[in-house]
């Protein structure tokens, strides 16, 4: 497949690098802005790889390890500079880190490429957190879509968290079947579809196939199915998939008619719309919008 | 509560982090050394390293057991001038991480200018990050290549203090004492030091700035070393205070100075949960039942004596 990098944002860098640096100015400590300041000219004076490395490894001995929980007004400003970003989860010392992976010269792609290949291949957890949270911000993200893949490989939770949730390079950027996978092994480590960013428009026939293939297996071995396994599914419901979701509707548990439902209402099947009518109060609450894979999502995963 | 500064893990089994937690080691510090042969490409050291801050650290997690460690070329494969190089341009990478509590083990083997010249540029490194460094001293030559492994420190305006000087005996614990140096000693069998010998330097010398640790390795080794020797120096009149200080205690202000390593790492967290996976990997195989909870300790080992 290939994608439209038309469609694709590309964040301001020094914007991005003012935002972030206000985040941090309000938090961390006067000791730790000063050290982080100075590493910040240093960085982007001389790019030498040596200050950079020691900087961004060291981040968390100077600036803390506390969460950043940024304000409403907070959150919406990163919306508008980077469509998705959403640092809602991040901490102190993954803002200085990403703050200083920007302050990089960049103007030699090779150079910066380079310098940001090894920070990945040497990094410990959290460091990785804060690279891969970084990538929506970072210039040349087509470079990285590799690495985003391998990020969903890893096995250690709060990394695939940082590439997975809340992240929209991955929607932006990865192939099809590296999107596949993410959805898959979110579902498959149990976290919520929900905080994934660009769920709907990267829904695809072969993702629906296997996401109901996935769903035998686990009906098979007597095992639950989330109801947010189907929120990819609706436009792609065909005969066969219609018979997954006539067997939701006749779950015991009323959160996999919702999703059943809300499946139906986003397909053009006739089949979907007949079962959809059956379930009028249903149909009712989709209308009105006080049912969506949102409430789905944040019920589930409770 | 022992804290053993010095053992290299990643050459030890399972049954041995099992047993030093048994004994009571709560922590311990594994500095970067060489495998018992020489390394020949720079990406071995960096998942050398990678592995000391990744794999080994959650394993030894999986025991009850803190791991840190300390990061530097040490001086054998200093010698590889062409590699050495590459690998000084990794350092920067490993060096401030978390829960790496100093530059080590670095110094001197045979003494060449190749040692000197990397043992120097790394003491500059811990100097620009305000590290602990933790000294290998000499096999051979040693009382001269400890004076001058510390003589060296004080050229390039290190604290006395910052440094940990290892595998000390009683010919060069006076020099090192006197120059204000924390004093490691090294209970290995039949090379280093024996226990009944420390027995009687702490006796003489009592505890400020010295520490004894195990060194074990892929050679003839024993993990429990400290534990062992700390019931030797009970048994042989040694007060609780002291064998505390020198089993425990002084490691810990020592490599503390890093701000990586602290008592509540520990205290605050001593339960297990071995159902914990890194990168997919467990140290548990097919068919072994999962430990979850507090680790017991026990004082009983079968002899304190190590030769």
């Amino acid at each position: 497949m290939t994608i439209n990098l038309q469609t694709v944002q590309q964040a301001d860098i020094t914007n991005t690098r003012s935002y972030l640096h206000n985040l941090l100015a309000i938090r961390a400590t006067e000791k730790g802005m000063q050290w982080l300041d100075q590493k910040l000219e240093q960085v982007s004076k001389a790019g030498a790889a040596k200050d950079f490395y020691l900087a961004f490894s060291a981040a968390p001995r100077f600036m803390g390890k506390s969460t950043l929980d940024p304000t409403e007004e907070e959150l919406a400003a990163a919306a508008e500079l980077r469509e998705g970003f959403y640092p809602a989860n991040w901490t102190v010392d993954q803002t200085a880190r990403s703050l200083l992976l920007l302050s990089l010269p960049q103007l030699d792609k090779e150079a910066f490429l380079e310098k940001v290949n090894m920070l990945f291949n040497t990094a410990d957890m959290g460091e990785l957190v804060a690279l891969y949270a970084s990538l929506p911000l970072l210039p040349y993200p087509e470079a990285f879509a590799d690495r985003a893949a391998e990020g969903i490989r890893t096995n250690m939770s709060n990394v695939l968290e940082a590439v997975t949730l809340e992240n929209p390079y991955p929607a932006d950027f990865l192939s099809e079947g590296a999107w596949n996978q993410l959805v898959l092994k979110t579902l498959f480590v149990g976290k919520s579809l929900y905080r994934i960013y660009g769920l709907e428009r990267r829904a695809n026939q072969a993702l629906a196939n296997t996401l109901s293939d996935y769903a035998h297996e686990r009906w098979a071995a007597g095992r639950p199915v989330t109801p947010e396994l189907w929120r990819t599914v609706g436009p792609f419901i065909d005969d066969n998939i219609l018979n997954d979701i006539r067997q939701l509707f006749e779950h015991p548990d009323e959160i996999q008619h919702e999703a059943a439902a809300l499946a139906c209402s986003q397909s053009n099947h006739a089949g979907a719309e007949e079962l959809l009518n059956q379930h009028p109060h249903l149909k009712e609450k989709i209308k009105s919008g006080s049912l969506t894979w949102d409430t789905v999502g944040k019920k589930a995963y409770v | 509560m022992f804290l053993d500064p010095h053992i290299h893990m990643t050459s030890r089994t399972t049954d041995d982090y099992e047993r030093m937690r048994q004994a009571g080691i709560v922590a311990i510090i594994e500095p970067a050394f060489w495998l018992g042969q020489p390394r020949t490409e720079p990406g071995s050291f960096k998942d050398y390293f990678s592995s000391l801050v990744g794999w080994e650290r959650f394993r030894a997690s999986q025991f009850g057991i803190k791991h840190y460690c300390t990061i530097g070329l040490n001086s054998k494969e200093a010698n590889n001038e062409a590699l050495a190089e590459q690998v000084m341009e990794l350092l920067p990478l490993f060096v401030c991480k978390e829960g790496v509590v100093g530059v080590g083990e670095i110094g001197y083997d045979d003494q060449t200018p190749a040692e000197d010249k990397y043992y120097r540029l790394q003491l500059e490194l811990a100097k620009e990050v305000n590290m602990p460094v933790q000294i290998h001293t000499p096999h051979r030559d040693k009382k001269s290549g400890t004076i001058r492994s510390m003589e060296v420190c004080l050229e390039h305006g290190i604290e006395p203090g910052m440094v940990i000087v290892d595998h000390n005996n009683e010919e060069t614990v006076k020099d090192t004492l006197d120059r204000g140096f924390w004093a490691a000693f090294t209970i290995y069998p039949h090379s280093k030091m024996g226990n009944e010998r420390m027995v009687e330097i702490v006796k003489q010398y009592g505890t400020e700035r010295i520490m004894i640790n195990s060194a074990a390795d892929w050679g003839i080794s024993d993990p429990l070393s400290v534990p062992k020797t700390a019931s030797l120096m009970l048994e042989r009149g040694i007060s609780e205070a002291d064998v505390r200080m020198v089993c425990y205690q002084n490691a810990l202000t020592a490599f503390g100075q890093s701000g990586q390593i602290q008592e509540s790492d520990w205290l605050e967290s001593t339960s297990v949960d071995q159902r914990e996976k890194f990168s997919n990997n467990s140290v548990l195989r097919g068919g072994q039942a999962p430990k979850v909870g507090e680790v017991e300790s026990s004082g009983d080992l079968p002899s304190n004596i190590v030769r």
